[in-house]
């Protein structure tokens, strides 16, 4: 298999809390190719944010256990000591929307200058340059310049989401990624904010992590999809698959509480309630939830690969 | 044609504001003359973004707040400007289930102690009957075995749960009708359907109307036989679930089915066309049409001039735009 842009291996975070370890991401593993789009699909609770801040590196205080490979162009970034990767990787080569972004925006500064902040601290740069480099990104993702001099407040919800969105396309950066971008936002919107991050992806070519609880709007970026389940990636496919044909018994009952505008389809639900990453079961962790249950499920199952490098985590698809 | 369940007609609900101490007074227009109606049995939908007033139109025909103008006639008995005593009859033949179900819930009570308050206020003296109707409603609501939750406080529930425990106290009353306000959005995707299928089941089950208020066009399409757009605090569009969905009259109706996905990997090489700019604030909607700023078949000297009436494009089928006439 060629190299691949971004290959996470067998990547590990839990933290500790009073309860005991949350074992918020366990054992996950996916790749990804030069300007292409993964749509991490999940529950609340589920890991996908915990996911993101490993691979970016932004761990909570209390971490106990992370380890892993993430390879960044053949670089594992897990090798590099904590100054190189700030100065190298977080907010340069990979930049990283964290949920409600928007609200973050420092209220009583200017956008100019909450915006310049990572160039002047992370490349170096005058501020003049600065604030040009600033101008021409807010121009690309379609707000006026002229809002360089004004204050969060007096922007509306999608612009601050292309405020923040800007942001983290100034340093150029080969991998972008979006924690729920758009949750939080209107309909008519969210629409606004996926084109523009349809372009940024054609136009720009930077490949993305798109992290959503929305089935249906992740089908607007993904070229490949992972659906996480109680801190473990379930199922890694690629979109044209996926979407018509999912494989692993959660991703399958997740597409049926889908509802739709366009196709008749009877819809259904997951009764019951994910299990808790404190203690989570020995055995597959959807298996108390699974229509398909058999007694191989008291087992955990490994990852059954299937064809181009994908794969589900179901004794369903064990090869005889 | 027998009398609907509510009817509710030109209904207005200003709020007024004032900048400073002497300044200018203004109104917030949340409410601008909507008119609509309910049958017994039924269930309609309301449907619009953020800030167009969906929830205070709810939370006016509930009476939680007084409306400014129009009226509010519920099973025949005109309740729009009722006193507060009058008004616990009404209380009791409607229920509200809230968007945020934690929020809704006194963290302090248990479940038993949340679904009894209601019983009590409205004078069910008998204790054995108190208990008899909780353990119905938890029933109802399928929060089962009822012994393993009665005694439990909110926060030991899931969010799936509290959500069937808010159910459960707006029906305790057996009331006629239910506001749903986002009773699922903030719910997982895969509990959404069973709370949405709940509702349901409970509407046959004890004869309810619900008006279901959301912003998601996709789920009312399998829960609710008529859809009611609104935009900017106007009633913009209405008609039947089916025809709604596929013949939309209005540019802003059309708008939102456009842009509103289905899980669908070609989605991926589509720019969709969305009109741009944001709803008006509405202390001060634009002249004519409120949607006329954003909408693609803006009509110079008629749209921004006059505001459109709401007309009976075909059967049951309203719109309020001058492209109809």
């Amino acid at each position: 298999m060629s190299e691949r842009h971004l290959n996470i291996k067998s990547l590990v975070m839990y933290y500790r809390t009073l309860r005991g370890e949350v074992k918020a991401v366990d054992d996950v593993s996916f790749s990804l190719p030069k300007g292409e789009t993964i749509a991490v699909i999940g529950e609340s609770g589920c890991g996908k944010s915990s996911l993101a801040k490993s691979i970016i590196r932004l761990l909570p205080r209390n971490v106990s256990v992370y380890k892993g490979a993430v390879l960044f162009n053949g670089l594992n970034l897990m090798d590099l000591d904590e100054e190189t990767f700030t100065k190298e990787i977080r907010w340069t080569k990979i930049t990283y929307v964290p949920q409600a972004a928007l609200n973050s925006l420092n209220p009583i500064i200017k956008i100019g200058d909450q915006m310049i902040e990572p160039l002047l601290l992370h490349q170096k740069m005058s501020k003049g340059e600065a604030l040009e480099r600033a101008a021409k990104t807010l121009k690309a993702v379609g707000v006026n310049e002229a809002f360089l001099h004004h204050y969060p407040f007096e922007l509306s919800g999608g612009m601050k989401q292309r405020v923040i969105i800007a942001m983290s396309l100034l340093t150029n950066p080969e991998l972008m990624i979006l924690d729920e971008p758009t949750s939080s936002l209107d309909v008519l919107t969210q629409a606004n904010i996926m084109n523009l991050l349809k372009n940024i992806k054609r136009e720009l070519k930077i490949s993305m992590i798109f992290i959503t609880h929305d089935v249906s709007l992740s089908s607007e970026l993904a070229d490949k999809v992972a659906v996480m389940y109680a801190g473990q990636v379930v199922e890694f496919s690629d979109a044209e698959t996926f979407y018509k044909n999912p494989l692993h018994p959660y991703s399958q009952k997740l597409m049926e509480s889908v509802p739709t505008l366009r196709t008749d389809k009877k819809l259904g639900f997951i009764s019951g309630s994910p299990p808790s990453l404190l203690d989570p079961p020995k055995g597959c962790r959807f298996a108390d939830r699974c229509p398909f249950i058999f007694e191989k499920c008291i087992k955990d199952p490994p990852i059954m690969h299937l064809n181009e490098g994908f794969y589900a985590k179901c004794w369903l698809y064990e090869k005889e | 044609m027998s009398s609907p369940l509510l009817h509710v007609e030109n209904l207005k609900e200003y709020f007024e504001i004032r900048r400073g101490l002497f300044g200018k007074r203004g109104y917030v227009k949340a409410v601008d003359g909507v008119s609509l109606t309910l049958a017994g049995r039924e269930a309609i939908s309301i449907v619009g973004e953020s800030g167009c007033g969906k929830t205070t139109l709810g939370k006016t025909i509930l009476r939680l707040y007084e409306p400014t103008d129009g009226k509010i006639i519920f099973r025949g008995k005109d309740i729009t400007h009722l006193g507060w005593k009058e008004l616990k009859w009404y209380r009791r033949e409607t229920g509200l289930v809230q968007q945020d179900p934690f929020g809704a819930l006194p963290p302090f009570m248990t479940v038993k102690r949340i679904l009894e308050e209601p019983l009590i206020i409205h004078g069910i003296k008998d204790r054995k009957e108190r208990e008899e109707r909780i353990y119905k409603a938890l029933e109802g609501v399928k929060l089962t075995p009822i012994e393993d939750f009665i005694n439990k406080y909110p926060h030991m529930l899931s969010g799936g749960q509290q959500q069937r425990l808010v159910i459960a106290r707006s029906i305790i009353l057996e009331p006629k009708m239910i506001v749903a306000d986002e009773p699922v959005s903030m719910l997982d995707a895969s509990v959404r359907i069973e709370i949405l299928k709940l509702l349901q089941d409970l509407q046959t089950r004890y004869d309810l109307s619900v008006m279901y208020i959301t912003h998601d066009l996709s789920t009312t399409r399998y829960f609710s036989e008529r859809i009611y757009i609104m935009y900017a605090a106007h009633i913009v569009e209405s008609a039947e679930t089916k025809e709604l969905l596929v013949n939309p009259l209005h540019p802003y109706t059309r708008a939102l089915l456009n842009v509103i996905p289905d899980p669908d990997p070609s989605n991926r090489f589509l720019i969709k066309e969305v009109p741009t700019g944001e709803p008006p604030n509405l202390i001060n909607p634009p002249t004519g049409c409120r949607f006329n700023p954003r909408c693609p078949n803006f009509m110079k000297g008629i749209c921004d001039a006059k505001e459109p009436s709401l007309i009976e494009a075909s059967k049951g089928h309203y719109v309020k735009c001058w492209l109809y006439g």
